[in-house]
C-alpha cells in the first residue's frame, strides 16, 4: 500500500508577458496514508489541480519533493491512475478497448485484453456496453468507462480531478456512491480534488480545505462519520458549517487585500 | 428518400449538361468538329475502348492500356507521396526541432508549382514512367503533408496526457494515440492529394510520357479530333472520381467511429 507524501511544496509561475511571478501553491506538506480517500477542497483557481498534477507527475514543483510510495516522482506512470475532469477516452476506440488501453499498450493478445476488461467494465455498471464507442454514451457512462480504465491498472493511488463536476446531481450522487464501494472494495489511496463541500464531505476519510492564491492548507478535518453518509444528519450539517464558515472568511480576507 | 429518387438527385443536372450540349451542338452555332456533340463523343470513346470501328482510328481499342498507364503512374506517385507524407508530417507536428530544421525547406519548395519541375525532372529521369511518377508525387506530397501536419498539432493533449499516465512511451503517444487522432486530417490530405495526382499524371502526359490518357489526349488536339480530347478529358473526371470514392470508401471504414458525431456521418 503506498502513501503519498508532499513535502514544503511551493509553486511559482513565470507570467512572461507581464514579466512578473506568481506564487500559486505556498509551502505546503500533506501526508496521506493508505487507504485513505482525501478530498481537496478548494474554489477554482487554488492550486488543488496543481498539486493533483504534481502527484501524477504532470507538473513539477518549484521546491519541495513528492514521493508515492517512499519513491520520488518522476513522471507520469502507470502505478497510479488518474481520473480527469472530462473523460479523455479515445473516440476510435470501443468501450473495452479504452478500458484495456494499458494492455494494449503492453501488447496484449486481443482476446486477453477483451477477458481482462470485462471484469472492470461489470464493476463500474457498464455490461451490454462494451462495443458503444464513446461519441455514443452519456457523460456519465464516459466516466465511468474512465473510473474502469483507471481501476484495471490495478494501481494503489487513485487521482481524480472534478471527475463527477460535469454531471447532473441524480448521476453525480449515484457515481458517489459507486466510488466509494469501489474505494472500499479495492483498498486503494484516493486523492480527490473537487470544489464541492457535500462531495468532499460524502466521500472522503479526510477533507483538506485550501486557500486560494497562494495555495495553502488551511485546515484538516477528519471525517469519521458513518456510511453510507447521511447529506441530511446534524453531524454532517456540523461540518458542512464549519467549511463554510473557513471558505467564507476566505473570501472576505480575499476581498480586503484586494480593496486595500 | 426512396433509392430512386436518390439517384434522380445525382443525375440530374449532368443530364441537363449533356442534353444542352447536345442541342447546341447540331444547332451548327460552332463546327461541329470544334464542339462535337455528346453523342459523338461517345461514339469515339467506345470504338477507343473496344475498337469496334476504328473512328479513333491508331486509339482503336487501346482505353484500356492508356488508362492503366496512367493509373499505374498515379498509384506509385501517390503511394509515395502518402507514406513520405504521414511520416514527414508526424514528424514535424510532433518534434519541434523536425519542424525547426525541416519545416523551412518544405515551406520554400511548396510554393513552386510542380509543373515547373518537368525540365529537371526530364533531365534527371528521360522521357517514361519516372518523370511523371516525380511530378505525382510533388504534387500530391505536399497537401498530404500539411493536412497530417495540422492533424498532429490539433490532437487533443488530454488524450495524450490519457495515455502517458496509462504508462504510453513516446513510441505508442505517436502510434495509439496521435496517429489515430490525426487520421481525420490524414484523411483531408489524401483526398485533395489525389486530385493532385491525376492532374499531375496528365500534365506529365502530355509533355514528358508518350503513353497515357493525356498523352492520348494532346496527340488528338495535334490532329485536330476535339471528340477524342472530351473523351479522354472524361475518362480521366471518371478515373478521378473512381479514385476519389475508393479512398472515401476506406476512410469512412477507417473512420466509423465518427459515425453520428460530426456532420459526414448524415449522409448514412
Amino acid at each position: 500500500m503506498a502513501s503519498i507524501d508532499l513535502q514544503n511544496i511551493t509553486k511559482i509561475y513565470r507570467d512572461a508577458k507581464r514579466k512578473r511571478d506568481l506564487l500559486a501553491i505556498d509551502d505546503v506538506s500533506l501526508s496521506v496514508q493508505p487507504n485513505e480517500f482525501l478530498c481537496l477542497l478548494g474554489s477554482s483557481g487554488c492550486g488543488k489541480s496543481t498539486l493533483l498534477n504534481m502527484i501524477a507527475g504532470f507538473e513539477k514543483p518549484t521546491t519541495g519533493t513528492v514521493t508515492v510510495g517512499g519513491k520520488p516522482v518522476g513522471g507520469p506512470g502507470a502505478d497510479r491512475g488518474m481520473v480527469f475532469q472530462q473523460a479523455n477516452l479515445m473516440p476510435w476506440l470501443p468501450v473495452w478497448e479504452n478500458v484495456a488501453f494499458h494492455l494494449r499498450l503492453k501488447g496484449w493478445r486481443k482476446a486477453d485484453r477483451r477477458s481482462a476488461a470485462q471484469e472492470y467494465i461489470d464493476m463500474v455498471g457498464l455490461r451490454g456496453f462494451e462495443n458503444h464507442y464513446p461519441a455514443e454514451l452519456s457523460g456519465g457512462m464516459s466516466q465511468r468507462v474512465g473510473i474502469a480504465r483507471a481501476l484495471l491498472l490495478n494501481p494503489q493511488v487513485i487521482l481524480m480531478d472534478e471527475p463527477f463536476a460535469a454531471l447532473d446531481a441524480q448521476t453525480k450522487m449515484d457515481m458517489q456512491e459507486e466510488l466509494v464501494a469501489i474505494w472500499q472494495k479495492q483498498r486503494c489511496t484516493v486523492v480527490f480534488v473537487t470544489h464541492s463541500v457535500d462531495e468532499a464531505l460524502v466521500l472522503g476519510t479526510r477533507v483538506a480545505v485550501m486557500t486560494s492564491r497562494p495555495g495553502r492548507i488551511r485546515e484538516l478535518i477528519d471525517l469519521d462519520l458513518p456510511r453510507p453518509r447521511d447529506i441530511t444528519s446534524p453531524r454532517f450539517n456540523d461540518h458542512k458549517r464549519h467549511i463554510l464558515n473557513l471558505i467564507r472568511e476566505e473570501g472576505m480576507q480575499q476581498r480586503s487585500v484586494a480593496a486595500a | 428518400m426512396t433509392a430512386l429518387t436518390k439517384s434522380w438527385e445525382r443525375l440530374a443536372v449532368p443530364l441537363f449538361i449533356l442534353a444542352a450540349w447536345e442541342v447546341f451542338s447540331r444547332s451548327g452555332v460552332l463546327p461541329q468538329a470544334l464542339l462535337p456533340a455528346p453523342s459523338v463523343v461517345l461514339h469515339t470513346w467506345a470504338d477507343w475502348i473496344t475498337g469496334f470501328d476504328e473512328s479513333s482510328q491508331a486509339n482503336s481499342g487501346r482505353w484500356l492500356a492508356d488508362a492503366l498507364s496512367s493509373a499505374l503512374r498515379v498509384a506509385a506517385g501517390y503511394a509515395i507521396a502518402a507514406v513520405s507524407g504521414v511520416a514527414l508530417g508526424i514528424a514535424i507536428g510532433w518534434w519541434r526541432w523536425v519542424e525547426r530544421t525541416v519545416e523551412p525547406t518544405i515551406q520554400m519548395l511548396r510554393p513552386v508549382p510542380p509543373v515547373s519541375w518537368i525540365p529537371l525532372a526530364i533531365i534527371w529521369f528521360g522521357i517514361a514512367n519516372k518523370p511523371a511518377i516525380f511530378l505525382v508525387f510533388l504534387g500530391a506530397f505536399f497537401p498530404i503533408l500539411m493536412n497530417t501536419i495540422h492533424g498532429v498539432k490539433t490532437a487533443d493533449r488530454n488524450l495524450i496526457r490519457a495515455a502517458s499516465m496509462m504508462g504510453a512511451t513516446e513510441q505508442q503517444l505517436l502510434r495509439h494515440v496521435v496517429f489515430p487522432a490525426a487520421l481525420p486530417s490524414i484523411f483531408a490530405g489524401l483526398r485533395i492529394g489525389i486530385g493532385a495526382a491525376w492532374m499531375l499524371t496528365v500534365t506529365a502526359e502530355m509533355v514528358a510520357v508518350k503513353s497515357g490518357l493525356g498523352y492520348v489526349l494532346w496527340d488528338s488536339y495535334y490532329f485536330l479530333r476535339y471528340d477524342l480530347v472530351l473523351a479522354a478529358m472524361a475518362s480521366i473526371g471518371l478515373l478521378g472520381f473512381a479514385t476519389d470514392g475508393a479512398i472515401k470508401l476506406l476512410m469512412s471504414a477507417a473512420l466509423h467511429w465518427q459515425h453520428g458525431s460530426t456532420l459526414q456521418s448524415r449522409e448514412g
